[in-house]
């Protein structure tokens, strides 16, 4: 018998994948999924970054087009990046298996905003299954890769942070599954989605989730938990664990799969109840859904799909209190390391009171008191653009105000077709970019990228050079200073940029303090 | 011990303080002694000093990884600028172990207080004294193992002491 171990959601996700035969995982860093692929090369799995989640997925669909298994890892707004893949992949289908882990932040831990991955299932028609804890993390990403072997088609695991981030005891299989050997069968008609290939495509992907969704009903990865109360809850995620223990009495229909859904299987739940309520974290995606198949649930009061539930949150549901909720007392907030290179450019930015385009990364941070020093931050490599936006229509005096700033790994994932459009469209006063270069990417632990010179295991790989890259596009004012040791110069030249018309990319190159130690260490193996 | 209804321990502070750390131990502890166990952490910006707070649950079945309101058994705070954010947490009867109590004794390195206040914590959980020294070895290079065995137990005498 294999031995019980206490492992996250995401180790458990690892170890599942690379007993599922997972040939290749993939991803971008991003909390709280990081760790996933971390995890899977640490026991043996061929797990690489790639540029951004997008490519990452493109990588995956490639394996997966060969007849292997492939694992695409990302939080929830890296979706976002790859959701192109996603919908088209959803139609061509794959001959090996394709799974998409997303991780989701309800509550929003480190994130832009808690958007729910389950709706990206219902848009594309890719099925979802979501684990309520390390166990399930562990089981289901190996039926995630079953489901997608056995009807060709990319599948949804999605995780939320605290499954991602909890440990607990997981009890793996003592079956592990054999590896594939890949070979590639042409179907021109099957893979070039042109319409007249993916029309037949879409008629296929709907007969696919009416099978599923008929498998769901009687083979899906439900349980039901029997109540003695009367009350019937609908759940799925993490959320089923809060309302378990919150409502010991009531039954309990947890959902494993969240798209398609099971509806005979939940309304013939429902009818036996006294009492009907559905639990689930952020969007109404289960009571939209029930509703509009007949179920008689009733809608969630609107501030319990945002922020993460809890027993607390539940049991306040449950009993149907709409009154507003006590604010939590904030702990400290986090901040910029002392003496973190970072700091050194957004004082000489808050000092001449420069509009500061900003990206996401470490020095998102620069935006919180009492530096203050940073005026947007939307998406990944939205500082350039937005940046480029801003000086078009301000007045000359505020538009040679605008700074965008890019961290080292937020450029290469998104910023180069920032500096693209830079070039192809500059405004009339120019414009200024800062590549704050730590080396490393920082927020989500000190990972690799592109421009570090090591792939994700740390060993060397062609290191691409940001400054090179940068004159190659067409941008004539380069230079690159260390913002620790060449202050004073970094200040005169952004200020004798922002007096020019003319385009400039100041990169600022010192490594995150985190990461330096290890930085030198893998230079003296490489 | 019970264990019908789950024991909660809660350990807070600030990044940098080996929160993350000390709660893995001790899961791990509870793991082996034959207990469900949940520990559920937020990490991600906590190595930018700000707060950061683990969970442990431990008994015969836990469900929810996160604790309820007011019950938490078991506060172990690192950081004594935070003692006054998490104590509310506490159920009434709830044990407040804190940093301050290490003020007057002589620690090997401050850097090893979380394994101390573990020490503490151990004198209330009824888990062999060997099955904590085991996993604290388990879980540091050699050459931190006598700082953090010594740390550990000056923390043991203050719990059979009868600190709060």
């Amino acid at each position: 018998m294999a031995e019980r171990q206490l492992l996250s959601g995401n180790e458990a996700v690892a170890l599942g994948a690379l007993h599922a035969a997972c040939a290749r995982g993939t991803g971008y860093p991003g909390t709280p999924s990081t760790e996933i692929l971390e995890n899977y090369d640490a026991i043996g799995g061929h797990a690489e970054w790639a540029p951004n989640e997008k490519v990452a997925a493109e990588v995956a669909l490639g394996v997966a087009f060969a007849g292997a298994r492939a694992m695409v890892t990302m939080k929830h707004v890296g979706l976002n990046v790859a959701s192109d893949v996603l919908f088209t992949a959803a139609y061509s289908g794959v001959q090996g298996a394709l799974v998409f882990v997303v991780a989701d932040d309800p509550g929003l831990a480190s994130s832009q905003d808690e958007q729910d991955t389950r709706r990206y299932g219902m848009a594309a028609g890719v099925p979802v299954i979501e684990p309520a804890d390390s166990q399930e993390s562990y089981d289901y990403i190996r039926l995630a890769f079953t489901v997608s072997a056995r009807w060709k088609m990319p599948v949804i695991l999605r995780m939320t942070t605290r499954v991602s981030h909890t440990t607990a005891i997981v009890q793996p299989a003592d079956v592990i599954e054999s590896p594939i050997t890949p070979h590639f069968v042409r179907d021109i008609p099957g893979r070039v989605m042109i319409p007249g290939h993916a029309r037949i495509k879409h008629k296929a992907l709907r007969a696919k989730l009416a099978e599923i969704q008929a498998w769901c009903e009687t083979e899906g990865p439900n349980v039901l938990y029997p109540g003695s109360s009367g009350v019937g809850i609908v759940s799925s995620g993490v959320a089923s664990m809060h309302a378990r223990e919150a409502c010991p009495d009531a039954a309990l229909l947890k959902l494993g799969m969240t798209y398609p859904l099971p509806f005979k299987l939940i309304l013939d739940f429902l009818h036996g109840q006294s009492s009907r309520y559905v639990i689930e974290e952020n969007d109404p995606v289960l009571v939209e859904q029930i509703r509009a198949a007949g179920g008689d649930v009733p809608w969630n009061p609107e501030p319990y799909r945002m922020g993460e539930l809890t027993v607390d949150r539940v049991r306040r549901l449950l009993k149907g209190d709409a009154t507003p909720e006590a604010t939590p007392p904030k702990g400290r907030s986090p901040r910029l390391c002392h003496a973190c290179p970072h700091g050194y450019v957004f004082d000489i930015l808050k000092k001449h009171d420069c509009i500061v385009s900003g990206d996401i990364g470490c020095y998102t941070l620069a935006a919180l008191p009492p530096l203050a020093a940073m005026d947007s931050q939307i998406c990944m490599g939205a500082s350039i653009g937005i940046g480029l936006g801003l000086r078009h229509v301000l007045p000359e005096s505020e538009a040679r105000r605008v700074v965008s700033v890019i961290g080292d790994s937020t450029f290469i994932h998104s910023g180069l077709t920032g500096v693209a459009e830079m070039v192809f469209n500059p405004p009339p006063t120019g414009h200024v970019l800062i590549v704050l270069d730590n080396l490393t990417t920082a927020m989500t632990g000190q990972q690799e990228h592109p421009a570090t010179g090591r792939r994700l295991d740390h060993t060397p790989t062609t290191r691409i050079m940001i400054e090179d890259v940068v004159r190659a596009m067409g941008i004539k004012n380069v230079t690159v200073l260390d913002p620790v040791r060449q202050t004073a110069e970094l200040e005169a030249t952004l200020l004798a940029a922002l007096k020019t018309n003319e385009l400039t990319v100041i990169v600022g190159r010192q490594p995150c303090l985190l990461a330096a130690g290890r930085i030198r260490s893998y230079e003296q193996k490489g | 011990m019970k264990t019908e209804q789950p024991i909660n321990i809660r350990i807070a502070g600030l990044g940098g303080m080996g929160i993350l750390k000390s709660s893995h131990i001790l899961a791990k502890v509870l793991f082996r002694a034959g207990y469900d166990v949940k520990l559920a952490e937020v990490h991600g910006m906590s190595q930018r000093g700000g707060s950061v707070t683990s969970d442990i649950r431990f008994g015969k079945k836990i469900l929810s990884p996160m604790i309820p309101n007011a019950e938490v058994d078991f506060l172990l705070i690192l950081a004594p600028e935070e003692i006054e954010l998490h104590r509310p947490s506490l159920r009434p009867g709830g044990i407040l172990l804190n940093a301050l109590a290490f003020d007057t004794v002589a620690l090997p390195n401050r850097k090893s207080l979380n394994i101390a206040l573990l020490g503490t914590l151990s004198g209330y959980l009824d888990i062999p004294i060997e099955s904590w020294q085991l996993t604290i070895l388990d879980s540091f290079p050699q050459k931190l193992h006598a700082i953090n065995v010594e740390s550990f137990t000056t923390g043991r005498n203050l719990a059979q002491g009868g600190a709060r």
